[in-house]
């Protein structure tokens, strides 16, 4: 009996270790990259960031905002850690944890964390908080917003010349005043170069939904769009793979990508282009102040002027340079205010 | 008969379960080519042999031999391997398919990768001509009858190669036609050079055709005797272990008025057919008025209308004149109607309650037992208790679940909780069915002791014995309809089962 | 009391005591399979739910709402329904209660809070009626209405949101009237501002109103009857039907009482979700852990709210990833289901005690 019994025990124990070897690949290559223990780096400034429910990997703002945290980590000015967010019911916990803790500097990723920062910001007057994409009006947060509907006009333009079927769509996650500022400017974008393309829109309702994006892509190109445009986080993984596979099967449809240069993840051959929102400029930058000790609440927008957004610079693979050079010329024009880009959508 | 060595023995086999020893050292003996049946009453210990030596259970200990070698059967299929084969009283078969595919569900002829059924329908064809058992082969199991059925399951184990077959209680679902023709087909086998077992606690099919007998009783072997030298009688005792009456004591009837009367009664399946069609009948104080028919002629349908469990269509229930058709349930039982169901474990008990809680099923919402919404478990549990002890219900305790309850206990609660609500009408279908000797007495006696009281009590079973032995008057019903109206003195189970076979000839008629 | 002690029967104990031990034993090989110290990991699991009280009360807030909808399956279980709806009767007794929060004025905190909370309950449990309702009357199983229910619910919420209560440039309901809160604002303040309140003492009397009803009243007999035989209850004069409808109201309003404390206890307003929020599917494993017992499910709730609450603390102070609590949550779930393993392990134990008996 006894020998049945630690046998089957030892059996348990080798399943589990298969099941680990299988399920925790991901999991510690991802570690490794962290780097939370600190191999360099002065320990004393520590700078926590919150994720929200997109989670780190989200291949978008998050993923920038924590690659950034990593630079900052290697460049020996402090060490970093993240918390994942399940639920906004974490928002919160999460923030608490590292203001308990004593970090210089807790960071809150996107604008859904903008209540639980308001209500941390104000229990806590000593923390240092920072959020992105929304605006929190408290002495000791910084608000870094992004003036996305510029950079979404440079990707109009691109997508105007671009298209062969005059027919181009737009998929969003969450209908938020943020999301549709980058559906404005993308439309104005469109119609300052070509008047007859039609944009089609679709809302996937989630940032974290990759099936919903497939499926609304689907119904895009099926209706002759050739050119999506998304900013729609890790639902927008789902739009790249539906332009993948139709690519694949020799349909000639692309994709724009959103908040990092995505063609790096996914390819020349589905991404046109990206706009670029540098996340990471603005979290270093913000990062590096707390560090120098010149950090001060407030909010900053980054617009083109400032390269807090544009049009990614591998973008040249795959858009003509006379495209390229109009790009340039709207940019200009942007900065100088010749150009104004609307913010909301008429 | 009795060659040198057995085709099965069994010996000083032991099996245990938690609290209690379904068998203890039993030995068993079957010879080639005889009927060997294994009396005893129900938990004496006949199924758990029976699945021991199928390879359902696992023996601690004895051993047990198939032709003089000590084999390990530790699952149907070595069973099966060793020849052995078991028609179960559940029948398992797959419904929507045909006679061809249930045999040889598992053990499919393959040509390729595809089954040849063709040749499958051949040699079960020759089998059922070999052994006279006249199935189609290619029908499917629920157009065919249930005696037709249990031949399928006799196919089956015949189709696998088995030469002994154990009958594990065959006839409880037949009608006495197809018991006759059973034991036709059981001699059969016989001279066929095949072996029997035959489970069964009825005497009478004993009697009729097997050549020896053990009996059981409480997990031991009481006796094991050849046909030729016992009688009814001793073998009742010894199952039972004490005297047992056969004759069913009454008093002669003495009715008073009607007390239930159905008009016309018309109720239709989903299908649109009646199956009450316009039914009628009267159950007069003081009378058991017994309906005897071929299951599946309406007597569910008729309980049901009666109980308010099934919509009547057309005509009217009345009791004491006063109409109940398509009250619900709890109106009727309150206008005074009890019913013991036919299917306990369905109807009569919610098995994963406890016995107590089971004592109030239908009273439960009543004073004393429920005061302001709350449950009074003192009051709930005192008449349990008085009902456990008044019906003799064997339970460890009343608050022992009704599931762990024998067939016999279970069935007695039920009597108790009925009979405890002082109904003007008891109905009762099928009271006694899967129960042995012993409860058969008790519950028919309190049957005749309801009578007694005055009230009127409706009979329904598909034992003709028991509708002959207990009723003071017998209707047949045939399709949904009354057929016939006999008086148990003058009758016998041949005219009966004509009649439930829906002949309308009368009296003088032979069979054939 | 004995009574109650009674429901625990040694195998209903022992059974999820042994499958938390074997999913605890699984997540700690994976642990260590990828290169975390399992010791480390735990400890500060239990660091983080009970080692100061900020993070103990947000715990608190974490089960508060498990033990609703772990009641709301259990209850319906009970029933011989399936109550997979919790979710969406979470969102709808969430939407409920912030409208109520949102849009009475002037009233006293003592009767509009009360009567938020009522209107989470009432609502949830109407949407769960639904499912029983189909079920009763059209033979829908209550499986697939309840999947249903649960997107319509989803949707439904947000359109309500929307409609009625977005603050505008957000996607958000503006902030509920200060007098529907059931925050507990003095207990708040001192465990360092963690966001409890009052729905978490209704969620323990909701635990103990469902036993005495389960198993004292007239009605619960009923329920427990068609639960266990719908036949038997049907010829005993009950309707079946009815008790159905009643059953599911009664589940569905336990996980809108979930809901409505989550908006009138933790946020103070709701969001336009962008997906359901998930309490309700973990109430399943919850009322799974609990074995479909009240109490078991207060004990189920408190241990998938450290598991989930303290996982944060074990990415933090060990690093290890919160999907491997999920591994041990599930891993627990899995032991319970799989009740033939669990035993099959625990044999040689009950052989060897019967031996000593014997002897």
């Amino acid at each position: 009996m006894k020998k049945v019994y630690s046998l089957s025990l030892i059996m348990v124990l080798a399943l589990s270790v298969f099941l680990a070897a299988c399920g925790n690949k991901s999991d510690s290559t991802n570690n490794a990259s962290n780097g939370t223990s600190g191999s360099g780096g002065s320990s004393d400034v520590k700078i926590g960031m919150v994720t929200d429910v997109g989670g780190v990997n989200d291949k978008s703002f998050n993923q920038s905002a924590w690659e950034a945290l990593q630079q900052v980590q290697k460049d020996g000015g402090a060490s970093v850690k993240y918390l994942q967010s399940k639920s906004d019911q974490d928002y919160i916990p999460n923030l608490n944890q590292f203001v308990k803790d004593n970090y210089s500097l807790t960071w809150g990723i996107g604008f859904n964390l903008a209540d639980a920062i308001k209500t941390v910001g104000e229990q806590n007057p000593k923390a240092n908080l920072a959020i992105i994409d929304s605006v929190v009006d408290l002495p000791n947060v910084k608000s870094i917003t992004f003036a996305e509907n510029e950079g979404s006009f440079l990707v109009g333009v691109i997508a105007g010349k671009m298209t062969k079927s005059n027919k181009i769509g737009f998929v969003g996650g969450e209908k938020s005043p943020l999301i549709q500022r980058f559906e404005a400017g993308f439309k104005a974008g469109i119609q300052a170069v070509n008047p007859n393309a039609q944009l089609m829109v679709n809302y996937a309702g989630a940032f974290d939904k990759p099936d919903v994006g497939k499926s609304a892509a689907a119904t895009l190109y099926n209706d002759g769009v050739d050119i999506i445009f998304h900013a729609a986080g890790a639902t927008g993984n789902g739009v790249f793979s539906e332009a993948q596979s139709r690519v694949n099967s020799g349909q000639q449809v692309w994709v724009i990508g959103v908040d990092k240069d995505q063609s790096l993840i996914y390819g020349d051959k589905v991404t046109l282009t990206s706009m670029i929102k540098r996340v990471d400029t603005a979290v270093e930058k913000v990062s590096k102040e707390v560090i120098d000790g010149t950090f001060k609440g407030g909010v900053e927008t980054l617009g083109l002027k400032d390269d807090g957004v544009g049009v990614a610079d591998t973008s040249s693979k795959n858009v003509p340079a006379d495209v390229l050079k109009l790009v340039d010329e709207y940019k200009e024009k942007i900065i100088k205010g010749e150009v104004k880009v609307p913010d909301t959508v008429q | 008969m009795n060659t040198a060595t057995p085709v099965v023995e069994l010996k000083q086999i032991t099996k245990r379960f938690p609290g209690i020893v379904a068998n203890d050292s039993i030995s068993f003996k079957l010879f080639k080519g005889e009927i060997h049946a294994l009396l005893g009453e129900n938990g004496a210990g006949k199924s758990t042999l029976m699945n021991v030596v199928f390879g359902l259970y696992q023996p601690e200990e004895g051993v047990i031999e198939v032709n003089g070698k000590p084999v390990m059967i530790d699952g149907p299929n070595k069973a099966i391997e060793l020849g052995i084969g078991m028609v179960h009283q559940h029948f398992k078969l797959v419904q929507p398919f045909t006679v061809t595919e249930n045999i040889i569900l598992g053990s499919e002829p393959n040509k390729g990768a595809r089954i040849n059924y063709k040749k499958a329908t051949e040699d079960i064809r020759k089998l059922s001509e070999q052994y006279g058992l006249r199935v189609d082969p290619n029908a499917k199991i629920h157009d065919i009858s249930v005696g037709m059925q249990q031949r399928v399951e006799i196919l089956k184990t015949l189709y696998r190669g088995a030469d002994i077959l154990i009958f594990d209680e065959p006839t409880a679902v037949l009608t006495p036609q197809e018991i006759s023709e059973l034991m036709e087909i059981m001699q059969r086998l016989i001279k066929e050079g095949k072996s029997i077992i035959l489970i069964t606690h009825k005497l009478k099919e004993i009697m009729q055709i097997a050549d020896t007998v053990t009996i059981i009783r409480r997990g031991k072997v009481i006796d094991t005797l050849k046909k030729t030298e016992t009688s009814p009688q001793e073998l009742a005792e010894k199952m039972v272990g004490r005297n047992v009456s056969f004759k069913v004591d009454k008093i002669p009837a003495n009715p008073g008025e009607v007390v239930m009367e159905m008009k016309e009664v018309v109720s239709k399946n989903k299908d649109g057919m009646s199956v009450l069609n316009h039914l009628s009948l009267q159950v007069k104080a003081g009378e058991i008025l017994g309906i005897a028919g071929v299951d599946g002629n309406g007597q569910s349908e008729l309980i049901e209308a009666l109980t308010g469990l099934r919509h009547v269509d057309g005509g009217e229930i009345t009791l004491h004149g006063k109409p109940i058709t398509n009250l619900t349930p709890r109106k009727i039982t309150e206008s005074g109607v009890a019913h013991i169901p036919e299917d306990r474990h369905k109807h009569g008990l919610v098995l994963d309650f406890s016995v107590s809680e089971n004592m109030v099923l239908e009273t439960y919402y009543k004073q004393p037992y429920n005061k302001n919404g709350f449950l009074q478990h003192d009051e709930i549990d005192k008449k349990a208790q008085r009902l456990v002890e008044g019906f003799d219900v064997r339970t460890p305790s009343i608050h022992t679940m009704a599931r762990s309850l024998s067939g016999g206990n279970q069935q007695k609660a039920i009597i108790a909780r009925e009979i405890d609500k002082n109904p003007d009408l008891l109905v009762a279908a099928q009271p006694t069915r899967g129960l042995d000797v012993g409860a058969i007495e008790f519950v028919q006696k309190q049957l005749i002791a309801q009578r007694d009281q005055g009230k009127a009590v409706l009979l329904i079973s598909f034992e003709l014995d028991e509708i002959l032995n207990v009723s003071d008057r017998i209707v047949v019903i045939y399709e949904g309809q009354i057929v016939g109206e006999v008086l148990p003195e003058q009758t016998n189970d041949q005219e009966l089962g004509l009649m439930m076979a829906g002949s309308t000839v009368k009296r003088g008629a032979t069979h054939e | 009391m004995n009574k109650v002690l009674k429901l625990f029967t040694k195998d209903s104990i022992t059974l999820p005591v042994i499958a938390i031990i074997l999913g605890l034993l699984l997540g700690a090989i994976v642990m260590m399979v990828g290169g975390y110290n399992p010791i480390e990991a735990y400890s500060a699991l239990i660091e983080r739910v009970y080692g100061n009280s900020y993070d103990f009360g947000e715990a608190i807030r974490e089960m508060t709402p498990l033990i609703m909808t772990g009641l709301a399956f259990a209850f319906a279980a009970r029933a011989g329904l399936f109550n997979i709806g919790g979710e969406g009767q979470f969102m709808i007794g969430m939407t409920a209660a912030s409208i109520v929060g949102i849009h009475l004025h002037g009233l006293p905190a003592f009767i509009h809070a009360p009567l938020a909370i009522i209107a989470g309950a009432v609502f949830g449990g109407l949407w769960a009626a639904l499912a029983g309702f189909l079920k009763a009357t059209r033979g829908v199983n209550e499986v697939i209405s309840c999947i249903m229910l649960n997107w319509i619910g989803l949707y439904l919420s947000n359109l309500i949101i929307n409609t009625f209560a977005l603050q505008s440039g957000d996607t958000r309901s503006v902030d509920i009237q200060p007098s529907a809160s059931i925050a507990i604002s003095w207990l708040s303040e001192m465990m360092g501002n963690a966001r409890v309140h009052w729905g978490t003492l209704i969620a323990l009397l909701a635990a103990v109103f469902f036993y005495i009803f389960m198993w004292k009243t007239k009605q619960g007999f009923e329920l427990r009857s068609v639960g266990f035989n719908q036949d038997a209850s049907k010829y005993a004069g009950m309707n079946v039907n009815r008790n159905i409808v009643k059953a599911m109201f009664i589940s569905g309003a336990f996980a809108g009482l979930g809901g409505a404390f989550t908006v009138l206890g933790v946020f103070g307003y709701q969001s336009v979700m962008a997906s359901s929020p998930g309490t309700g599917f973990d109430g399943i494993a919850v009322a799974l852990i609990g074995m479909n017992n009240p109490f078991g499910v207060v004990l189920g709730a408190i241990l998938f709210g450290t598991l989930t609450y303290g996982s944060a603390g074990m990415s933090f102070s060990a690093d290890v990833p919160p999907e491997i609590v999920r591994i041990v949550i599930g891993a627990i779930i899995f032991f319970i289901a799989a009740q033939g393993i669990v035993r099959w392990l625990l044999k040689p134990f009950y052989a060897k005690r019967k031996k000593e008996k014997v002897s």
